[in-house]
């Protein structure tokens, strides 16, 4: 992974001076709250409703053991001893104390991590593809390229206060799993026909109250023109995009309002007068970064492995868990191993810092030191030989991070909803709890297959309930919260915005109509094969909306 | 002296603005600065005078319509009317870089300590500090990051390739 240079160290260490005395003048009265929220924000520190929550930024999911370890000890020392996994790939905290935060930052600094514009109207934490670098349908390995958006945005002097929160994503492979279709700008690695390296370019997807899809303004940008063309995107959104509207100051807004072509137009414009300043990438640069991301010195194997496969018969716990939470390596011999947070025991997302710990030991013992978060908010170890996934799996059942539910109905994603949120109207975890406890059976989850069920607690959409198959809105009508119900959508590469069903239902009767839900799927799907989301295309919303309300 | 900061140090700062170009014979002596509009509209008149000419562009104008009159200008003065309305900061980059305008970028309104290291980056060279910062405290803000990684007026390069 990559490795900071004395600078990137030096930088950290002003950062959290900086920081420091912030806080001091906040403290002393010298800075208003309003003035020092525009500070902390870009620091990852919101005031939530009952406390600071600080979000610590993972570079694309990233993490080493000494990470991993490092977020414990914060955990334990300076907060509740539990830390949340968000859909960013970011943890945060929930509970530090405004005077302690410098001193964490100072922790982090340690361990080059930090908080950087985890927050606040700025280019945010790059996102990536969990899989990065070991996916057998790779293209190519997006992490260099986010390596060098974080250095080109991190305290950019022109983009840091843009009108809105700017996220972008980066996926390298034939199958997203960075939803870059729903983020401010999305970027996919591609190759053209004389097999040149480019980027797909999406802008203007994203969530919240107007979801959107990302429009693709340029079908292939070569890679060495991709920071001088992001500078291009950020400056006219930051020259046009609205300011006078909380809820409209997204660049999809923009996009949409002046029209993709246009918006086209003017990023090309102002391309042309700065593509070939010092941003531009040259082969040099591009191969200094991947340096850093060079594969480790794999062993050879056999793709099968004579104990493994003993095992996957005399041990039918493990099978499921392995048929479930595995995924192929481009190694053979290497299995990419989920690490499930989405147990019955703890909210979805959340890690205790004695799990962190553990993992972090785990991640040393069987997979080359390395964690990588993911946007459903789970963990993966990605290079974990064969012949000791049994062992593994035996470690990880015993700290509750072992269920067989990747990628399907219980891998939830939640907001922290009304818990934790100062802008949530309605809870999520308790709901995601109850959908997990009636549908905790693992053959009933197994049978469903691949489905995404995703949860906010507000308009904001955190929780991504746009982009699930099966979606959730908590809003508060009346003083009662209540449950919107969305179908059909999808964050990969297929993606799409899911359609409300019909009125919403109370928290009672929500989880019913999830089974109702389920139920119309099962009974109408062609074969088994077929997936939920590929059923509802077929069929469309009547069915759905016959059995909820008919 | 008021809160003004120029090339890193307290000064005097010389400049007036001024509005209400209709009534001309009323106009000050010494140098002024003006609203881009006006401006435009009474361009001829105002280099007839023998004083130093600025102009004053809300954060919403094209610098672009102003490029042909730079070499006339020694000042251009840019706007901060919220501390998070950073649109100012595109304009002075684009001022310096595009135009390579070498007289006075100056900073007006929500002008805070913990955005001039920003702002130096892109150009700005005055700053109308706003009245409850405290100057001292503000120089240091200059030298607060030493690290920085992309290029902008400070830098052609960045930091892999310097």
């Amino acid at each position: 992974m990559y490795q900071y240079s004395q600078q990137d160290h030096q930088l950290l260490l002003e950062r959290v001076s900086q920081f420091r005395d912030q806080v001091q003048r906040r403290l002393k009265g010298e800075l208003s709250e309003e003035e020092f929220k525009q500070q902390r924000l870009r620091n990852g520190l919101y005031l939530q409703l009952h406390a600071y929550m600080l979000r610590v930024a993972v570079p694309y999911g990233l993490l080493s053991s000494d990470q991993m370890r490092t977020l414990a000890h914060i955990a334990r020392k300076y907060d509740k001893g539990y830390g949340h996994f968000s859909t960013r790939q970011n943890i945060q905290y929930n509970w530090p104390k405004l005077e302690d935060v410098p001193n964490i930052l100072d922790d982090l600094a340690a361990v080059e991590m930090h908080a950087i514009q985890t927050s606040g109207n700025c280019i945010r934490n790059t996102t990536s593809d969990p899989l990065a670098g070991v996916a057998r349908d790779e293209i190519e390995d997006p992490r260099p390229y986010c390596e060098l958006i974080r250095q080109w945005s991190t305290f950019h002097p022109e983009l840091n206060f843009l009108p809105r929160k700017f996220k972008i994503a980066v996926s390298g492979a034939l199958h997203d799993r960075a939803a870059v279709a729903v983020h401010d700008v999305g970027l996919r690695l591609v190759k053209n026909d004389k097999e040149e390296l480019g980027l797909e370019v999406y802008v203007g997807g994203g969530l919240g109250r107007t979801p959107m899809i990302g429009k693709l303004i340029r079908p292939f940008l070569p890679v060495h023109d991709m920071l001088t063309y992001l500078e291009a995107i950020l400056r006219v959104y930051n020259q046009l995009g609205r300011r006078d509207n909380l809820y409209k100051a997204r660049i999809k807004i923009l996009v949409h309002e002046t029209g993709e072509d246009e918006f086209r137009k003017l990023v090309e414009a102002e391309w042309e007068h700065i593509k070939k300043n010092g941003l531009q990438l040259r082969d040099q640069d591009i191969d200094a970064i991947k340096a850093h991301f060079k594969d480790p010195d794999y062993e050879e194997l056999d793709d099968t492995d004579e104990a493994f496969d003993r095992e996957l018969i005399t041990d039918p716990e493990f099978a499921k868990w392995a048929e479930k939470n595995l995924e192929l390596h481009k190694k053979s011999g290497y299995r990419v191993v989920y690490l499930s947070l989405k147990s019955r025991n703890q909210p979805p997302g959340d890690v205790t810092a004695d799990q962190m710990d553990a993992i972090a030991d785990l991640a040393d013992k069987y997979s080359l030191g390395q964690i990588r978060s993911t946007h459903r908010q789970n963990l993966v170890l990605t290079d974990v030989k064969l012949s000791e996934l049994h062992n593994l799996w035996k470690e990880l059942k015993a700290l509750d991070l072992a269920t067989p539910n990747y990628n399907h109905l219980t891998d939830i994603i939640t907001c922290p909803g009304m818990d934790y949120c100062a802008l949530a109207t309605a809870r999520s975890i308790p709901i995601s709890q109850a959908i997990t406890e009636r549908f905790d059976a693992y053959d009933f989850v197994n049978d469903l297959g691949d489905v995404s069920l995703n949860i906010s607690g507000c308009i904001n959409a955190c929780g991504h309930h746009h982009v699930a198959n099966i979606g959730i809105l908590g809003v508060n009508k009346k003083g009662v919260e209540v449950y919107q119900l969305t179908l059909g959508g999808s964050a990969r590469e297929d993606a799409s915005i899911g359609k409300i069903i019909g009125p919403a239902f109370t928290s009672d009767e929500i989880v019913s109509a999830i089974g109702d839900v389920l139920d119309v799927y099962l009974e109408t799907r062609e074969d088994p094969e077929e997936p939920f989301l590929t059923t509802y295309r077929r069929i469309g919303q009547a069915p759905f909306k016959e059995r909820l309300y008919g | 002296m008021g809160n003004f900061i120029k090339d890193r140090k307290p000064a005097d700062d010389s400049w007036t603005p001024f509005t209400g170009l209709e009534e001309l014979d009323t106009l000050p002596t010494g140098d002024i600065y003006v609203p881009f509009k006006e401006w435009l509209e009474r361009r001829e008149e105002l280099l007839k005078r023998n004083s130093r000419l600025g102009v004053i562009l809300e954060n919403t104008d094209d610098v672009d319509a102003l490029a042909d009159d730079l070499e006339r200008l020694d000042l251009v003065v840019l706007q901060f009317p919220k501390m998070a309305d950073g649109r100012a900061y595109s304009q002075a980059r684009l001022l310096r870089e595009r135009y390579d305008y070498k007289g006075e970028v100056r900073a007006v309104g929500d002008v805070l300590r913990d955005q001039v290291f920003y702002m130096q980056r892109c150009g700005f060279n005055a700053f109308e500090m706003r009245e409850d910062q405290d100057l001292n405290s503000v120089l240091k803000a200059f030298d607060e990051m030493t690290v920085t990684y992309q290029p902008s007026t400070d830098e052609d390069m960045p930091i892999w390739r310097r």
